[in-house]
């Protein structure tokens, strides 16, 4: 059987499974299609929420951010983990036991504000819309490259999937259908990974085969490594080699902004109990580590394979890589294979007919170069995004492992997807339409145009995965920045303190929005037009902060401002604060299900 | 004692719980992780040292633990105080 059909079973059979769960789990209420009805095991709950968070980014980029930096990379593996202590330390339990739908409408009823409910909602959309561009492009680029067809044929394909899950099944038939998902994306992830670790320390678990020993040199894995990567003049991969205060900040902004993003808080309604969102936080978190402990240690042996297979004769002393291995050898069939993808490439420019791999922005390497007559890295082009998808091959793992990692990047990016678009389609009919426009509208016409709402925003997101904006990769940036500086400060402030009244919220939240925006502006160009910044990450305005740190400060100057205003204005009704002690306290959670 | 002072006592005691919580989850990550990987640098883990080993991995594996903590401990302070869901 060749590779194709491999691809087309294992993505096909995937995808037939997941319109089986819809079918099976369709909504017909609204308390079914936005919080499943809240009768979601915990741990069943937990196993959707680290489908819901675990995206295209983590599946497919983070070990590759990992592989080329290092410790320097750290930041993502304890931000987006770290968030989930704020989330189930700091909101879950509380916004459970409030039992309502969105998170937008407890920022709305505790602020006693409407203006608080609409900046809230715009956030979340704005957050929400720019991360499903990112899945949706990762659709395309997963479609196109293991099923040959082409980028916009493989998004129509994978909306159209969604469109049946999501639109019939709302909260139900998603967080069923995350489930399977789940248990498709970290199958896919680890089975190669066991497979590189034996072959590269002989310990099948690899989140210990990073710290054990190279089978083939007898030194710790990482101490080879840094060995390898040193030669050939690059960055050493233990050491540090970043400012720190930024550091700190990225990492902080990072995790306040995932305990922020709408789409992951609200899997935290559909659970029975208080007690039981406590418990299903720690199992998003067990489910997210099983990835999160093995990502490291995937980059890190992709990294050493990668270039022990461009110095395949014992390191720099024994040569580069043959152009003619490369074409012939079916070892290198990967490099090929990915060529055509335009994701990697190489050129002899020293037209010796090896392809000499090494960093030639080292001054030492550049003298090495000029006495052997090497002109320049050979290896061109290395996007970061293909390692993982291409680690199997470039491993030699049989044919059903890659037709398994291409089901588990579309299950990464379609699981995310999905919680996203549900976000936006319950913010729109249910915060929108019944909060604002018709609130008297009917529980049937309300489920009818949050149906509506998802259909709309699959077309949206399609037209925009299939016409990404230039700044695409830049807005998750945004993203982060939006739910860091405006909804987590303003939830937790609402659960924590009864003092902040509705304008002390509502200028907490547009101040720190407006300093992060204006602050990604100022790096980024306004709008994320090139040219239009005034400073750039390299030299930021602040010291050392970069505009992908500055969310932590915005959350920062929202609690500031928030606390000075409703100092000074009128205090918060008594009404407002027995809601918020009745939301301290888990007694009496079952009665908000019936709402 | 009314249910007022008793629901008092109950937040003050689960604010604690949420402060010693939090100092942890700041000092593996930020700290062991980041700022005073310096200072470990002396304990070797696996080819390298402890705070790159708490920066990649063990921050993780001390977050799961804080969570998994504070619901039990939680749990139970919701029945010792009577509030909790029947």
């Amino acid at each position: 059987m060749d590779q194709f059909t491999i691809n087309l079973l294992f993505v096909g059979g995937s995808f037939a499974l997941y319109i089986g769960i819809a079918i099976w789990a369709r909504a017909g209420s609204t308390s079914e299609f936005y919080a499943a009805g809240r009768g979601v095991h915990p741990v069943t709950n937990g196993m959707a929420t680290a489908a819901d968070w675990m995206s295209a980014a983590s599946f497919i980029s983070m070990a590759g951010l990992i592989a080329f930096t290092g410790y320097d990379n750290s930041s993502f593996l304890m931000g987006w983990t770290g968030g989930y202590v704020l989330l189930a330390l700091l909101l879950a339990p509380y916004l459970r036991k409030f039992g309502k739908f969105t998170v937008s409408e407890f920022i709305g009823d505790r602020f006693y504000s409407q203006t608080a409910r609409i900046v809230a909602v715009v956030c979340l959309i704005v957050a929400s819309t720019t991360y499903v561009i990112g899945q949706m492009t990762g659709v395309g680029v997963a479609f196109g490259r293991f099923l040959e067809v082409d980028n916009t044929t493989g998004l129509l394909i994978g909306a159209c999937v969604v469109f049946a899950y999501a639109v019939f099944g709302g909260m139900k038939g998603v967080t069923y259908t995350q489930v399977a998902q789940y248990v498709v994306l970290i199958t896919a992830y680890t089975i190669p990974a066991i497979f590189i670790s034996m072959q590269l320390t002989g310990n099948p678990i690899p989140g210990l085969g990073l710290f054990g020993d190279h089978v083939a040199s007898g030194e710790p894995l990482l101490v080879k490594l840094d060995q390898i990567v040193a030669e050939l003049g690059f960055a050493s991969y233990t050491e540090n080699h970043l400012d720190k205060t930024n550091m700190v900040l990225f990492t902080l902004s990072l995790m306040i902004g995932t305990a922020g993003l709408p789409h992951v808080i609200m899997r935290f309604f559909t659970v029975p109990k208080v007690s039981d969102a406590r418990w299903s936080a720690g199992w998003a978190l067990v489910f997210i580590a099983l990835l999160y402990i093995t990502a490291p240690a995937v980059g890190a042996m992709a990294r050493l394979n990668i270039t022990e297979m461009m110095w395949p004769n014992g390191g720099i002393k024994g040569g580069a890589v043959a152009v003619e291995q490369i074409q012939n050898d079916p070892k290198y069939d990967w490099m090929d294979n990915w060529q055509k993808t335009g994701l990697l490439d190489w050129e002899d420019k020293n037209g010796d007919g090896k392809i000499q791999y090494y960093n030639d922005k080292n001054a030492e390497m550049q003298a090495m170069a000029a006495e052997k007559g090497w002109s320049g890295n050979e290896l061109t082009k290395f996007n970061r995004d293909i390692l993982v998808l291409a680690n199997p091959e470039i491993a030699n793992l049989p044919g059903w492992v890659i037709g398994l990692v291409a089901a588990g990047g579309l299950a990464a990016a379609l699981s995310t997807a999905a919680g996203l678009l549900l976000a936006i389609s319950s913010a729109v009919s249910h915060d929108l339409i019944k909060g604002a426009i018709k609130p008297t509208i009917s529980e049937k016409g309300e489920l009818m145009s949050a149906r509506v709402a998802m259909a709309v925003a699959i077309i949206v997101a399609t037209w925009l995965g299939l016409n990404p904006p230039g700044f695409a990769a830049q807005t998750v940036a945004l993203a982060f920045g939006l739910a860091a500086a405006s909804i987590f400060p303003a939830l937790m402030m609402g659960i924590f303190s009864t003092r902040i009244n509705n304008t002390g919220a509502v200028w907490g939240m547009l101040a720190g929005l407006t300093v992060t925006l204006l602050y990604i502006f100022l790096h980024k160009g306004w709008f994320f037009i090139p040219g239009t910044n005034s400073f750039t990450d390299a030299d930021p305005l602040l010291g050392t902060i970069k505009s992908t740190s500055f969310g932590a400060i915005g959350a920062m100057v929202n609690f500031a401002v928030a606390y000075v205003v409703a100092g000074m204005s009128k205090e918060t009704p008594q009404a407002i604060k027995d809601l918020v002690e009745s939301v301290r306290i888990p007694r009496g959670a079952g009665a908000a299900q019936d709402h | 004692m009314s249910d007022k002072q008793s629901n008092n006592a109950y937040w003050s005691a689960n604010m604690r719980i949420i402060s010693i919580s939090l100092v942890i989850w700041a000092l593996v990550s930020f700290g062991f992780g980041i700022l005073l990987r310096p200072m470990l640098s002396g304990i070797a883990v696996g080819g390298t040292d402890l705070g790159f080993w708490f920066a990649q991995q063990g921050s993780i594996l001390v977050f799961l633990g804080i969570i998994f903590y504070y619901a039990w401990r939680m749990n139970r302070l919701d029945r010792e105080h009577g509030v909790d869901e029947e």
